[in-house]
Parts: C-alpha cells; structure tokens; sequence
C-alpha cells in the first residue's frame, strides 16, 4: 500500500511538472503573475519553420575559389619578391596551380623560401608550384569560418528576430529567418560577395575606343572573347548595368580597365545610405578608415583627370573623372537603386566581404498562413485520434479500457511536457509524431490486458491475472519498444529540420509511454484491487 | 467480454506458399520502385530530385487548365500541377536542374499574379533545392534505411537468435518495399517525408512481429510434444486478438491524420494506414514461416 501511494505521487507530480513547463504554450500564461514568468520555465515548445513560416537557406561557400584568391594574391607578393631581388621571371595563375617560367636558376629557392607552403609539382617547361593539402583544407575551413562571421553580422544588421545561422559539413551554412518572408531580397544579402575593388580605367590603350557603347545582356561573353587576344595584358574587360529611366530597359557598357586593384572595401569604416537631391535616388555613402584614406588620396593624387572605376563583384558601378587629390576619405557609390537595394548594399559593405563567393543550395520558404493551417489541422487530428482511440479502447475492454485511455492522456500531457521542457521544436511531421504515439500509447496497455484475459481464461483470480498480466507482458513491451527506439535513433541521425522534430516526439513517446504503461496504469489495478477483493475483472 | 477474434485454430504457417506469392509480388513492386528512383525515373520530390516547387493559394477557385494556360503563355516549361481543390491551392513544381536557384519560383509567381488579376495569389510556401542537395539526400535515406535495418537485425539477434532476426529482418524490408513499391506504382510522390514514414513502418511492423516471436519463444520452451509447426501456429493464434486490435488503434489515429491532418501530413497518413496493414500481414504470414523454415543449426531456442 505505501508503494502504491508513492507512485500516486511520482504521477500527479510529473502531471504537475508537464503542466508548468507547457505552460508557455497556452494562453494562460499571459494572465501569470510577473514573477512567475521571471523565475519559472518561460520557453515551452518551439514551433519549426514549417508551422511558424519563415526563410530556411542553405549555402555553399566555394572554397575551390578562395584557394584560388590566395594563389592569385601569393603569386602578386611573389613578383614584387623577385622584382626586389632583380630575378626576372614570368608569374601566372592557371588551373589552381603557380605557373613561373624563368631562366635564372636561383627563382625556385628563393619562391619555396617565401612560400613553404607550395609544393613542386613535377613538369618540363617552367616552374609549376601548387598549395599543399593540408594548406588547401585550411583555407577552405577558413573561407566557411569567415563566410559565417561575415553572414552573422549582415543579418543582424538586417533586424530579423531570433535568426538561426551555423556551419554545417565542412563548406555549408544554414541560415534560419523565422517569419521573414521575402527569400529574394534575404538571398541577395547573404549571398552577395561584396567584394569592393577601385581600378583606373584605360583609356589610353586604343582598344578601349574599339569597345561598343553597349551591348545587352547576355551579350557580354561574346565582347570578351572578341576583344580577348587585343586587350593589353594588365587590363581586362568588365560591364556596368545601365538602367533608362524613362523605358526601365537595361543595357550593358563595356569598360576597359587595368587589372591593378588600388584600394578594395577591407578598408572601409563606415558605408550608409543617403539621398541625390538632383534625382531624389539613393546612393551608398563610404568611408574609408585611416589607411584607407591615405591610399585613397595617394591614388587620386597620382592619376588626375584620369577615370576611376568603382567595381562590386566584377560589375562597375561608376568611373568618375578624377578632378583633384581627395583627402578625407569618402566616396560614393550611385547607380539607380531602390531604397531598399541602397539600404541592403550598405549593410553588406559594413559587415565586409565574404571570403569567396557562396552558392545557393536550398530555399524553402513556408508562409505564415500554410503554418497555421497546419497546426489548426494538426490539433483537429490529434484531438480526433485521441476520440477514436478513446471510445474504441472503452467500448472493448470496459473500465480497464478507460484506465488505459487515461494512461493515453498522461502520455499525451507528459509528452508535451517533455518536449516543453527540453525546449524541442515542433514541425508538422512531430504533429504526426505526437498522434501516431496516441494510437501507439495504448499498445503497451492492449498487451497486459490480452495477457490477463488469458490468464483469467486459465482459472486465475483477478488479482493474479493483473499481477501476472503485467510480469509476463513486461518483456514484450521492452523488446518491442527498444526497436521502435533503434529507428527513431537512425531517423535522427539521417533527417534534416522537420523529420528530427519527428524523430524527437517519437522517441520521447515511446519512452514515456513505457513509464505510463508499467507505472501509470498498474498503479490504477493496484488501488481497485487495494480496496476490495475484487471479484470480477471489468476486461 | 467482447472479442474480436474468439479462440482460433487457424493453420497459418499452411497459408504460406500463398502468402510468399504474395509478398513475392508486394516485394518485386518494392525493388522496381528501388530501382526507378536510382535512376531517376520514378516520382520524386523535388527534396530529392532537385528542382523548384511553389504552393499558391487563390482567393477563388481555380481550374488546373486555367493555370496551365498561364504558365505556358509566359512560357515557363516543364512544370507538373498537382491541385489541392478543396483549399483553393495549386502545387506547382519544375523538375530542372539549375545551377542558380531562384530565377524560377519567381517567374512562375509573377506570371501567375500577372494572369490572374482579379484572383488574389498568396505564395504558401517555395521550395528550391539544387540538384546536389538531392542527390546527397537520396544517398542519405538509403544509408538510413540500411543502418536501421542493421541496428534492428542485431538486436532482435541478440534477443532472440539469428533466425529469428533473418525473419524479422525480412519482414522488416517487406513492409518497407510494399509501401514504397505501392507508392510508386500509383504515381505518388517519393520524397523525404515518405521515408521518414517508412523508417516508422519499419519500427512499428517490428513491433508487432517482436510480440510473435516472444510468444513463439515462450511457447517453445513449455511446450515440447507438438512439432514445430504446431507452435507457431498455436503462438500466432493467441496473440492474434492482440496483433489486431493494436494495429486497430494505431490505425485510427492513422486515419484522423489522414481525414483532418491536412496537405502536407496526408501522404505520410496514407503511407502509415498501409505500413500498418501490411506489417501486420507480414509478422504473420512472413516473418514466422521464414523463422520455421531457416535451417539453423541446433535447436531453435534452448528449453529451460
């Protein structure tokens, strides 16, 4: 008897926990005292993104083309290396490798000495380097690092609330927007590379009057094949978007520039938006921090009434005509945008670059209304269910049945209290979870009381046939339920958002239904059979 | 006391030919459906095929035609329309493999509210995924599949014996290939919530056939006059009322997701229902006999 007692205990105080900690999730707990929002469990289930709507973004950051950056900005130190040791030589990037062909003998030492990070790679004609392994897994697990950091600080500049972003393999990132429902503009912001570069324009080679005025879009592989063997060496070819303000048709221009870069955005200290009084269009506001500037007035300075190209992820922006050395460092990007390109182009340039360019993976994008929907007809569901499996048990198996459903009640409000408790997320294949337990819940209880029955059939007393239903049944229960656990495991492992939240409420399901079963309803038969000597079973 | 099924003598391990042809068939639609999606030919979901899928609703109904005729005078190209009528939704999807995802949902959205202007749209939700991701999540759930089958194969061998976790096993597989090749062959859409269903199936059919087997061993180790035969029979026939009304119950809230649960649950309810039926099935009719008829060596399961 004082057993029993204990477990009238162990239940009505796990009830009584479930209750506070789902408390969050229903309407009652905006009347709670202050205090009690304070100090007790304020954060109940969390709903996924599926039931709440919201952006779900996967990237992919391309390390293959930040191996590629590095190798292109080594083999730039590498010219200045040699040129300051009087070592003529001929230095290009190809196929992620460092081709050098040279006639002086002493080149290759004096590059493996300033880079040991190179290895030889063995060919006849000139000198070929590549990065080692272990130099290329670097960089890449750099790129993500820095991709995360940068994509970090542009969405909280962007005021999403309580945005999900991590890393996930080796070269992805997840970006979560909870009830943000614009994925273009959120896609344009976080997969923009942002790379800022400042390069002069050549207008002194002739090519640059052969170029056309414009071409349109789609056009502009065949200019640069076409001018390919023309241009100078140190130039190349890229495009400026032109936008007419009376037909909205856009062309591209073709510009000629060197491909020196004077002065890149890493030295940016502040980027905002302001207004064109002329033509009432937003532009972005740069200004440089100290080293910044001072390159900046170096640069103007030297290259008077000569065109300066402001260029954003290889498309120009604008070349205005230097007219004087610019001290201060401030200059402007224009180019017809709308205030919210403007206001977003800012934030990408405060929150800098990304180390190498990302590519969309995944987008998937649910509406706040599907969300609610799909809870409405979740909730409709799983009250049904419980209904059915309610009336069905009562009706076959009378008052023990009744236990059972009541077993099946606990089940479901331990359940949720579980799942409030470890603050789980709730998607709509965890609905389906939570119902599918429901039907489930009652299993471990159809077992014992088949079980008993038999028992009763063979001549046993009440009593003895619950004893004796529950021992005999109690292998059965945990053989068949560590199984359901083993694919509920796996399901975790293997599934991505939504189908965890299912792996999650069914495993926590099983495993309460195991406590709900082997406590939950025994305890019941041990209080009837308590009282009296209990002549007949109601089974 | 009201049964379902009285005291029984039914002679199931004798039903076994019929019951391997069967599965056999059941089994055989299963491999074809493994098949068509390695290659791609089956229906899959834009999860694992890659591509692009737009679920819009409309403030007034609206014929698949009418739709159709939209697309293909703004010329969007292959697109499939699946209609969900009684909500006034349409499912737009593109099986294409882009290299730059987002060009395409935005099309079909803007030439839809283009077409239909005096039909409110509002955009339920998009889905784009590249064809990596795709590929990679199809060789995830068959991974999935495989460890799940092997976590169950080990544990019932060490629970039981090995033959008893080669019948298991093969159920297990069973039910799996039966929803999965049923799908197929009925042209529903094979995605990532299909095989979470049948990862449940697989978990739930194990269950049930775990209830079996445990009476099978029980039995076998009291009983020793009959022949083998005779046990099994005499096993499955006392847990019969059992192995019924669990599957009913599950069944019923199977069912409530499958009326009331809404769009997005409806295939996984309709997976379970059959998960449900054919696993029941299959603990009787297939794990059992292929327990009996598996040429261990020793006797099968050691008296007490």
């Amino acid at each position: 008897m004082k057993k029993v007692k204990w477990k009238v205990a162990l239940i009505i105080g796990t009830v009584l926990l479930a209750f506070v900690f789902f408390l969050p999730n229903t309407p009652v707990f905006k009347y709670m005292p202050q205090w009690w929002k304070d100090n007790m469990p304020n954060r109940g289930i969390a709903l996924g993104l599926d039931l709440k709507g919201g952006v779900h973004l996967v990237f992919e950051v391309e390390g293959d083309r930040a191996v590629e950056i590095t190798l292109e900005r080594i083999a730039d130190r590498l010219k200045e290396i040699l040129k300051k040791r009087k070592l003529r030589a001929d230095i290009k990037v190809e196929n992620s490798r460092i081709v050098v062909t040279s006639k002086e003998p002493e080149v290759r030492q004096a590059i493996l000495d300033a880079y040991p990070t190179l290895d030889m790679v063995p060919s006849d004609k000139a000198l070929v380097f590549k990065l080692n392994d272990k130099e290329v897994r670097r960089i890449k697990d750099n790129a993500t690092e820095q991709a995360l950091e940068t994509i970090r600080n542009r969405v909280d500049q962007f005021g999403v609330a309580e945005p999900v972003i991590h890393r996930q393999g080796t070269n992805e990132i997840v970006v979560q927007l909870p009830g943000y429902k614009d994925p273009k503009r959120a896609v344009e912001l976080i997969g923009k590379t942002a790379q800022l570069e400042f390069r002069l324009v050549d207008d002194e080679s002739p090519v640059a009057a052969e170029l056309p005025a414009y071409v349109m879009p789609g056009e502009e592989q065949d200019v640069i094949k076409k001018f390919k063997d023309k241009i100078p060496k140190d130039d190349i070819i890229l495009f400026k978007r032109v936008v007419n303000r009376e037909t909205g048709e856009v062309k591209k221009k073709p510009f000629l520039l060197k491909k020196e870069v004077l002065l890149t955005g890493d030295l940016l200290s502040e980027a905002r938006v302001a207004i064109d009084q002329r033509f009432n269009e937003p532009y972005v506001s740069l200004t440089f921090n100290k080293t910044g500037a001072k390159i900046f007035e170096e640069v103007t300075g030297k290259y008077v009434q000569k065109r300066l190209a402001i260029i954003l992820d290889n498309n120009v922006y604008s070349a205005p005509v230097i007219r004087e050395r610019i001290a201060g460092g401030s200059a402007q990007i224009t180019g017809s945008f709308s205030m919210e390109e403007a206001k977003d182009l800012a934030i990408v340039l405060r929150a800098g670059a990304l180390p190498a360019p990302v590519k969309l993976l995944q987008n998937i994008t649910v509406g706040p209304s599907l969300g609610r929907d799909s809870i409405e007809a979740g909730k409709k569901a799983g009250i049904i269910a419980i209904l059915l499996v309610t009336l069905f048990m009562a009706f076959y198996y009378k008052l023990s049945g009744l236990i059972a459903d009541f077993a099946m009640l606990l089940n479901v409000i331990l359940l949720l209290g579980a799942m409030a408790f470890l603050n789980a997320t709730l998607t709509m294949p965890g609905i389906a979870g939570i119902v599918l337990a429901v039907g489930m819940a009652v299993d471990s209880n159809v077992l014992m009381f088949e079980r008993m029955r038999e028992e009763l059939r063979a001549g046993k007393t009440p009593r003895a046939a619950v004893d004796s239903g529950y021992d005999k049944a109690f292998i059965t229960i945990v053989d068949s339920h560590v199984t359901t656990l083993i694919t509920a495991a796996v399901l975790f492992q293997f599934g991505t958002g939504p189908i965890k939240g299912f792996a999650v409420t069914l495993s926590l399901g099983v495993a309460i239904n195991l406590f709900t079963a082997l406590v939950g309803t025994k305890t019941v038969f041990d209080i009837i059979n308590s009282r009296r000597e209990v002549k007949k079973l109601s089974i | 006391m009201i049964e379902i099924v009285k005291k029984t003598n039914i002679d199931f391990m004798g039903f076994r030919k019929i019951a391997f042809l069967i599965s056999g068939i059941l089994m055989a639609l299963g491999i074809i459906g493994i098949i068509q999606v390695a290659n791609g030919t089956a229906n899959l979901g834009i999860d694992f095929a890659g591509g692009t899928a737009v679920m819009l609703k409309f403030e007034k109904p609206v014929t698949l035609q009418q739709v159709r005729a939209v697309l293909e005078s703004k010329g969007v190209k292959d697109f499939e329309l699946q209609d969900f009528p009684t909500v006034n939704k349409v499912l737009v999807k593109i099986k294409k493999k882009e290299k730059k995802l987002g060009a395409i949902s935005d099309r079909i959205i803007s030439s839809l509210k283009e077409g239909f202007k005096d039909n409110k749209i509002t955009v339920d939700s998009t889905m784009e995924i590249g064809p990596k991701v795709g590929s990679k999540l199809r060789r995830d759930a068959m991974w999935a599949i495989v460890a799940a089958t092997i976590g169950i194969l080990i544990y019932i061998a060490w629970r039981f014996q090995f033959r008893f976790s080669v019948g298991a096993t093969i159920a297990t597989f069973h039910d799996v290939l039966a929803v999965l090749g049923i799908f197929n062959i009925t042209g529903r859409e094979i995605n990532l919530v299909l095989v979470s269903a049948l990862l449940t199936i697989a978990g739930y059919s194990l269950t049930d056939t775990v209830v079996v087997f445990d009476r099978i061993r029980e039995n076998l180790r009291f009983i020793s006059k009959e022949t083998l035969e005779a046990v099994f029979n005499r096993s499955i026939n006392e847990v019969l009322s059992r192995t019924l009304i669990t599957s009913i119950t599950t069944l019923l809230a199977a069912l409530a997701l499958f009326l009331f649960g809404g769009a997005v649950i409806h295939d996984f309810a309709l997976a379970m229902i059959l998960g449900i039926t054919v696993g029941t099935y299959s603990s009787i009719f297939v794990a059992s006999p292929i327990v009996l008829m598996w040429k261990g060596k020793g006797p099968l399961i050691k008296k007490k």
